[in-house]
């Protein structure tokens, strides 16, 4: 999909100065009634949520998208999602999401979390790549990190055993393992991606992480074509700083995802910029490729100096997602346009602008 | 208190307590004060294991290097046995941990544990013998040697003992496995303690507490908590709490940003690893475990490179600077700094370097270079 996207931008890039000649991929064959519009759930959040679901939704209008939004008002600190929030999700089955913050401590359980488990979007995908025009340490980035989203280290299993000792059980099945191999080799095949990387500590924990392995090995041999590697969750990481141009697809249990989708994201340009979502066998919900904290951070809402380029983009991957290729790749272009040129920028990328500046820019940028 | 510390209280006089710390610091303070006064007069006893691979040929140069700065420590050589020593279940026999136990500070080569089963992984029956509950690994960028981050200078602090390494698996019913993770008070006090003294001792001005206790909330909570209440007792030092993915999002967009870390065990393997990325890699990364009564091992944290073991190519500079910090903890700070100081200065002037570094020098020249710039 990507390729695509980027040998589109390549023909625009060559045609930039007005020699009139379209370049256009074979025609997309809707189905009759196809282009009826769409309804997608949209829960702006809270902190920067607002405004980066905002700068979507502008977006979206000036394309005349065939989608609408049904918003909702949710906020971190609620201890359960409102349940015509998640009736509206089932109904039309895809939503946008700004952040939810998940207060630090104790008591209530991550909404993020329970969003996940209650609609078992078994699969988070974070894509990671530079984009041409920002300058970063590292080149040739292009990794998509599939992580296991629903059990692990995050089961949310814990008890104190006596005062001053606390368990915390890390759950590993066959049946999550398997399921998120499968995903991430029928991604990596419908993708045209060659490399599938499986990160893990099998050393250490040898039966949770072992079996983890032992089900990306079995689905490794029905997709011969694939390269199949592992590599340890500690290695990957300095690999990661390093020679980042090693890893295509990278598959992880749930919390190694966390931290190597937010080490990939930070090389490749920030938080600010990665798509990424959540997917499931009925469900998907889109959100911000990797989370930076910045949900809170306060300052960035006043100053209206969010970053909205994470969110159109990962607009454009639900746009793809819901079948209208052509809206998905006019957002793209559009967006890459505006940081290749660099004029306008927010403040997470070196820049001056505000969110409104940049969703005007892109607006301009559409064709 | 021990007579040897009274003594080195009363013969510091007045500026005892600067010395020796505060007073909620444990005793390995004061056995490292009552031991420099011992290393005046007899050397110090070290036990070193050379370990395998390249461990002897870099064992061998870190002994050139100290005999050349005229440090006083009595080397008490160890190696592991091809046999499994009944008495500790693993290859390394009963002396080998007796000798740490005594001498309380020691050098370590890597160690490659034979692939099979039956017995403890090496490391693992160090770390547990020993109870060596912290890993200490400061990550600052060499001048001279350059790599995409420039500005690194931090020092990552990780809980060694428990954790999500505690061991404890199994199977519940085929098909599903569940692992362990276990946090206790004890251990995450003692760690905190630790992070926040060497804070104070080598003027560093802020801890962060690395963490995922949004999500984990009893466990990293508890550990967090017990970093908060030893935060209170070291008012001057500033302290924050960070979420790990946070954490790694901002070791690689601005490295600066952070100072020491404190952290569990899986995410302190994780991150001390990134940051030995973010400076070259592990032949350059120093790293020195701490154990209850004073206990220091020094190790250097790269395998034993089987492949060039014997062809005097192997990279020195991680043992070396291992042996740097386990002088300074012996408070033997002068040589320290000498030694330190020749070691940057060698690779800064690009003449003598190691192939991993690019260059081609042997492991020989290498530390005659150092050497020479004592």
């Amino acid at each position: 999909m990507s390729c695509r996207s980027l040998n589109l931008l390549k023909n625009l890039a060559r045609n930039a100065n007005g020699s009139g000649i379209q370049t256009r991929s074979v025609t997309y064959m809707p189905r009759p009634g196809d282009g009826a519009p769409r309804a997608v759930t949209l829960i702006p959040g809270d902190g920067i949520g607002p405004l980066v679901t905002n700068a979507v939704e502008q977006v979206m209008e000036a394309m005349h998208a065939p989608i609408f939004f049904e918003k909702y008002d949710v906020h971190g600190e609620m201890s359960r999602m409102p349940p015509e929030v998640m009736e509206s999700i089932r109904k039309n089955k895809v939503c946008l999401k700004g952040g939810l913050k998940t207060p630090v401590g104790g008591g209530v359980s991550s909404l993020n979390v329970q969003l996940r488990k209650e609609l078992d979007l078994f699969a988070s995908l974070v894509n990671c790549f530079n984009l041409p025009g920002l300058p970063t340490r590292h080149e040739n980035v292009d990794i998509v990190v599939i992580r296991e989203n629903t059990e692990g280290e995050y089961a949310g299993l814990e008890h104190e055993v006596v005062p001053g000792v606390v368990e915390s059980l890390k759950v590993i099945t066959k049946f999550c393992s398997e399921r998120i191999a499968k995903y991430a080799f029928e991604y990596a095949y419908l993708n045209n991606r060659k490399k599938v990387t499986a990160v893990h500590k099998a050393n250490i924990m040898k039966l949770a992480d072992g079996l983890f392995l032992e089900s990306c090995r079995e689905v490794a041999k029905k997709y011969p074509s694939i390269t199949y590697n592992e590599i340890i969750v500690d290695n990957c990481c300095m690999q990661l700083v390093a020679k980042p141009e090693q890893f295509d697809v990278m598959v992880t249990p749930n919390l190694y995802g966390n931290l190597v989708a937010n080490t990939a994201a930070g090389i490749a340009g920030g938080t600010g910029v990665m798509p990424g979502g959540n997917v499931g066998a009925d469900h998907a919900v889109f959100e911000q490729g990797a989370s930076a904290g910045n949900v809170g951070k306060d300052k960035i809402v006043l100053e209206n100096k969010a970053n909205p380029v994470a969110l159109l983009l990962s607009s454009a991957m639900m746009l793809r997602h819901l079948q209208f290729p052509s809206f998905a790749d006019r957002l793209e272009t559009a967006v890459k346009k505006v940081i290749a040129e660099g004029k306008c920028r927010t403040k997470d990328l070196g820049g001056t602008s505000t969110t409104q500046q940049v969703v005007d820019a892109v607006i301009a940028k559409l064709d | 208190m021990t007579m040897a510390a009274f003594l080195a209280r009363r013969l510091l006089g007045n500026r005892s307590s600067q010395i020796l710390g505060t007073s909620s610091s444990s005793s390995d303070a004061f056995i490292s004060v009552a031991r420099a006064f011992s290393s005046s007069t007899t050397p110090i006893k070290a036990t070193l294991f050379p370990g395998d691979g390249i461990g002897p040929e870099i064992a061998e140069s870190v002994k050139q290097v100290f005999t050349a700065a005229d440090v006083a420590i009595e080397w008490d050589e160890h190696y592991v046995s091809t046999e499994v020593d009944p008495r500790t279940n693993s290859f390394l026999t009963w002396e080998s941990l007796q000798s740490v136990l005594d001498n309380k500070v020691g050098l370590k080569g890597p160690m490659a544990t034979p692939i099979g089963k039956g017995h403890r992984s090496l490391n693992l029956t160090l770390r547990k013998e020993l109870n060596l509950y912290a890993n200490v690994r400061p990550c600052y960028s060499l001048p001279g040697y350059k790599t995409r981050y420039d500005d690194v200078d931090l020092i990552t602090i990780r809980e060694n003992t428990e954790g999500e390494y505690s061991g404890l698996e199994h199977q519940v019913v085929k098909g599903v496995v569940e692992s362990i993770k276990i946090i206790t008070r004890k251990a995450s006090m003692r760690v905190a303690e630790y992070a926040f003294l060497y804070a104070k001792t080598h003027g560093r001005k802020k801890v962060s507490a690395i963490h995922k206790a949004n999500i984990m909330q009893k466990t990293d909570g508890l550990f967090l908590q017990c970093c908060d209440e030893v935060a209170k007792k070291y008012p001057e030092i500033y302290y924050e709490k960070v979420v790990i993915d946070n954490c790694c999002m901002m070791l690689v967009k601005n490295p600066a940003l952070f100072d020491v870390l404190v952290m569990p065990n899986l995410y302190g393997d994780i991150i001390s690893d990134l940051c030995a990325g973010l400076v070259g890699g592990l032949g350059l990364t120093p790293s020195c475990n701490i154990g209850e009564d004073g206990i220091a091992l020094a190790e250097a944290v790269h395998g034993s490179a089987p492949d060039i073991a014997g062809k005097n190519l192997a990279n020195p500079t991680a043992l070396l600077l291992s042996g740097v910090m386990m002088l300074r903890h012996l408070k033997l700070n002068k040589q320290a700094e000498q030694i330190h100081s020749a070691i940057i200065n060698t690779i800064a002037e690009g003449k003598y370097r190691t192939a991993d570094l690019g260059g081609s020098s042997t492991t020989t020249d290498f530390t005659k270079a150092i050497c020479d710039h004592l």
